[in-house]
């Protein structure tokens, strides 16, 4: 799909973040923190619960706007941004109408024609899996097909960039598992992928390259198996070592 | 701007079904303001069906009391009024607002009271000693209170047994600012006197404990007329079909009818137009 | 008094087993009247209450307390404003429409609207805190967010809908006013109710109250029944 979808000298792509800073209710809830976001394998955001994951993935995606510093698309086709990234939240936030009828609803916001909506729903649901479904009601499924649906409708905008904020956080090892495959169907298919997660395991299975976020500081980034195998920080280790509870 | 945006097309949408929830009535008819002793005692159920018929003038009835018709008149909103209170209709007509007043038919307005009769009016033909009688030991006595034809009826039988009733209201004089069916069921349930028009009287069905005690004294007469709106006050009214209504009553053929209908064998309204009086 | 509730049992039995025409009007008219009032309240209502809900401007909170408090507004008042627009000596008396079946629908409407416009921008509040991130993400015009969230709360704005409809049609004080309960033009259940109570006759009188209370049990039912059918089974 991607070289139809996502021709890499059009992209948005990278987002530069730069002395990024969130402060609400005078307390600093992110400081200082500079990083690129490149096209590539997943980028996964890990830290202990409480650490400002939500919180920067929201800033990325335009969902909070920043105290100071800036987060700026530099791609490009930087100028239609909002248009070519999508998010999942921790909750998904399925409509009260069918599987399919959500899909569609997505599709129909970007101004897709309904002919063409038709057989892109078809296809998503048929590529996720989902098609037994099709027709049940999306608030009646359980958690993990809601949150593979909800993965699904982002992907179904062919967006470049689909932010996940704690995709599986609610979900059982099974549920967790499909939808991990999910991510890395949609990651191979040529969509840059930013997870948050706490779970240390599920970094390993997905991650490229790691953003090691502590009490809303930026502590180390860099190649997952470096992260992994060597942590440069105390945290970093003291996470890696499953000491560090937050 | 934008609120005559909105309200334009609602004002469209209501008037659309204004004319197709009144397109089966295509007859002529009048509006016409009435009392309530008049619709409750069935007299309009049998009347205008056969008025309808000889004149094909329909007859929408708001039965209020009579100070509201005066009212419902005085702001052009009936074509005709049906109503019983001499001194508030010549004021209407004489202000201008209705033409032709013509008296049509009378009945007479009766006092109901607890069959134990407590204040020992049963009988006394004097409207005045009977009230007097009333105030001197209490007794409950309700009022309609709404500016009626009774009530100022009842008012003026007051001032003329020297009672100031009102001072009392709240104790035993109780204004209920009610029609003559919801007072008379005030009465049953508070064993209280009333004074009533004879026919909502007869054909009142929760009676309970009450009963007709006084009745006779000429001061209870009770005179009905009818009255056209104004059309120079109202250019609107429909004055022509009013007045076909109106003299359909004051003929010979109306007036038979109206001493014709009866209710447990009594003549409600006893007709009494009379061509020679202006 | 147990005599008064037998027998209107029986009146009410009465009525409806003999298909008495003149009753069968009044329900048909006092039903037309009332959907008719509902429905255009609900036009307008179901719009201003989820723009309430999604728009942030100057006096918005003094709408929203002034249409929680129209909902207890009392239905004589009501009438009686409406008496005086529509009168033939007031700013609409032009229309000829007092003491008919339109003004008792204008009232209602009036009546119903503060009802189906707060309950509605509370539906709609609560679902917008629940989606309002994911319309972010979507970035979803305000048009296209007051239409999703009519369409996601329908089941729950049926229940506005409802509420309004009780109110309007077991109300009198209004349509009596600006109706003046005219036999067959205007009256409805609850002005006949009114009438029949005034001619003494409360066995009828509470035997029409029956029929009223079935018939807005009649209407609650069936929509009970469609919300529930189309949750389970909402396509």
């Amino acid at each position: 799909m991607r070289p139809e979808y996502f021709p890499t000298d059009v992209g948005i792509l990278p987002l530069a973040v730069r002395s990024l800073g969130l402060r609400l209710d005078s307390a600093d809830l992110l400081t200082d923190i500079s990083f690129e976001l490149a096209a590539g394998s997943p980028t996964v955001l890990l830290g202990a619960n409480g650490a400002g994951k939500t919180l920067l993935l929201k800033l990325c995606h335009g969902l909070l706007r920043p105290s100071t510093g800036e987060i700026r698309w530099t791609g490009v086709d930087a100028a239609n941004a909002t248009g070519r990234q999508a998010m999942v939240f921790q909750r998904p936030v399925l409509l009260r109408r069918s599987v399919a009828a959500n899909i569609d609803y997505a599709l129909a916001t970007r101004g897709t024609p309904r002919a063409e909506r038709r057989s892109r729903v078809a296809q998503v649901l048929d590529e996720t899996g989902l098609t037994p479904l099709a027709k049940r009601p999306a608030r009646v499924l359980s958690g993990g097909e809601q949150q593979r649906l909800a993965l699904a409708r982002a992907w179904a905008l062919t967006p470049e960039v689909l932010f996940m904020d704690e995709p599986t956080a609610n979900l059982d090892p099974a549920a967790t598992r499909s939808v991990e495959n999910l991510i890395r169907h949609i990651a191979a298919a040529g969509t840059k992928i930013m997870l948050s997660t706490h779970d240390l395991a599920q970094a390993q299975r997905l991650a490229g390259e790691v953003l090691f976020l502590h009490r809303g500081q930026l502590v180390e980034r860099g190649d997952a198996q470096k992260f992994f195998t060597e942590p440069a920080s105390d945290a970093g280790r003291a996470f890696v070592r499953g000491e560090l509870w937050w | 701007m934008t609120m005559s945006r909105f309200i334009r097309p609602l004002l469209v949408l209501l008037l659309a079904i204004n004319f197709l929830s009144s397109a089966h009535a295509e007859a002529e008819f009048i509006t016409l303001a009435s009392t309530t002793s008049t619709q409750a005692s069935g007299f309009f159920d049998y009347f205008l069906p056969l008025a309808q018929a000889k004149t094909g003038v329909e007859v929408r009835v708001i039965a209020v009391g009579t100070g509201q018709a005066l009212k419902i008149g005085e702001k052009g909103d009936c074509d005709a009024l049906l109503i019983h209170d001499r001194p508030g209709e010549m004021k209407f007509v004489n202000a201008g607002f209705g033409v032709d007043r013509r008296e049509l038919m009378y009945n007479d307005f009766v006092f109901v009271g607890p069959k134990a009769d407590p204040a020992g009016i049963k009988d006394n033909h004097d409207a005045a000693a009977v009230l007097h009688a009333i105030g001197a030991i209490k007794a409950n006595f309700v009022s309609r209170a709404d500016d009626s034809g009774t009530h100022r009826a009842e008012m003026r039988l007051w001032d003329a047994a020297h009672v100031d009733a009102r001072a009392a209201s709240g104790s035993w004089y109780k204004e209920l600012g009610a029609g003559m069916g919801a007072t008379l069921n005030t009465a049953a349930a508070l064993d209280a006197y009333t004074l009533a028009d004879r026919a909502t009287w007869l054909t009142f069905k929760n009676r309970g404990d009450l009963e007709l005690l006084a009745e006779g004294d000429p001061r209870l007469f009770n005179q009905y007329s009818a009255i056209l709106v104004n059309p120079r006050r109202h250019p609107h009214v429909k004055f022509e079909a009013a007045k076909k209504f109106v003299d359909f009553l004051t003929s010979a053929e109306g007036q038979q009818l109206i001493g014709a209908y009866k209710v447990a064998d009594t003549v409600l309204f006893v007709p009494n137009y009379d061509r020679s009086k202006p | 008094m147990m005599n008064e509730f037998t027998d209107a049992g029986h009146a009410a039995w009465r009525l409806v087993v003999s298909l008495d025409p003149t009753l069968a009007e009044i329900v048909y008219r006092s039903l037309m009247v009332s959907v008719i009032a509902v429905g255009l309240s609900a036009l307008v209502g179901f719009a201003v209450g989820a723009l309430l809900a999604v728009a942030r401007f100057p006096g918005r909170k003094f709408v929203v307390v002034l249409m929680n408090a129209g909902m207890g507004m009392p239905p004589v008042v009501i009438g009686l404003v409406v008496y005086l627009l529509l009168s033939r000596s007031g700013p609409f008396g032009g229309l000829g429409l007092l003491f008919t079946p339109t003004a008792m629908i204008i009232a209602q409407s009036l009546l119903v609207f503060p009802i189906i416009c707060s309950l509605s921008r509370q539906v709609i509040e609560d679902l917008l805190e629940e989606y309002a991130e994911q319309f972010r993400s979507f970035d979803l015009g305000v048009g296209q967010v007051l239409r999703t969230l009519l369409w996601e709360g329908r089941f729950r704005l049926l229940t506005a809908l409802l509420a309004g409809f009780g109110r309007a049609i077991a109300e009198v004080g209004a349509v009596l006013i600006v109706g003046g309960n005219i036999a067959h033009v205007t009256r409805v259940m609850t002005t006949a109710i009114a009438l029949e109570t005034a001619r003494g006759d409360l066995a009828l009188a509470l035997g029409l109250g029956l029929i009223l209370i079935t018939t807005a049990f009649a209407v609650n039912a069936a929509a009970y029944l469609i919300r529930d059918y189309a949750e389970r089974h909402a396509a």
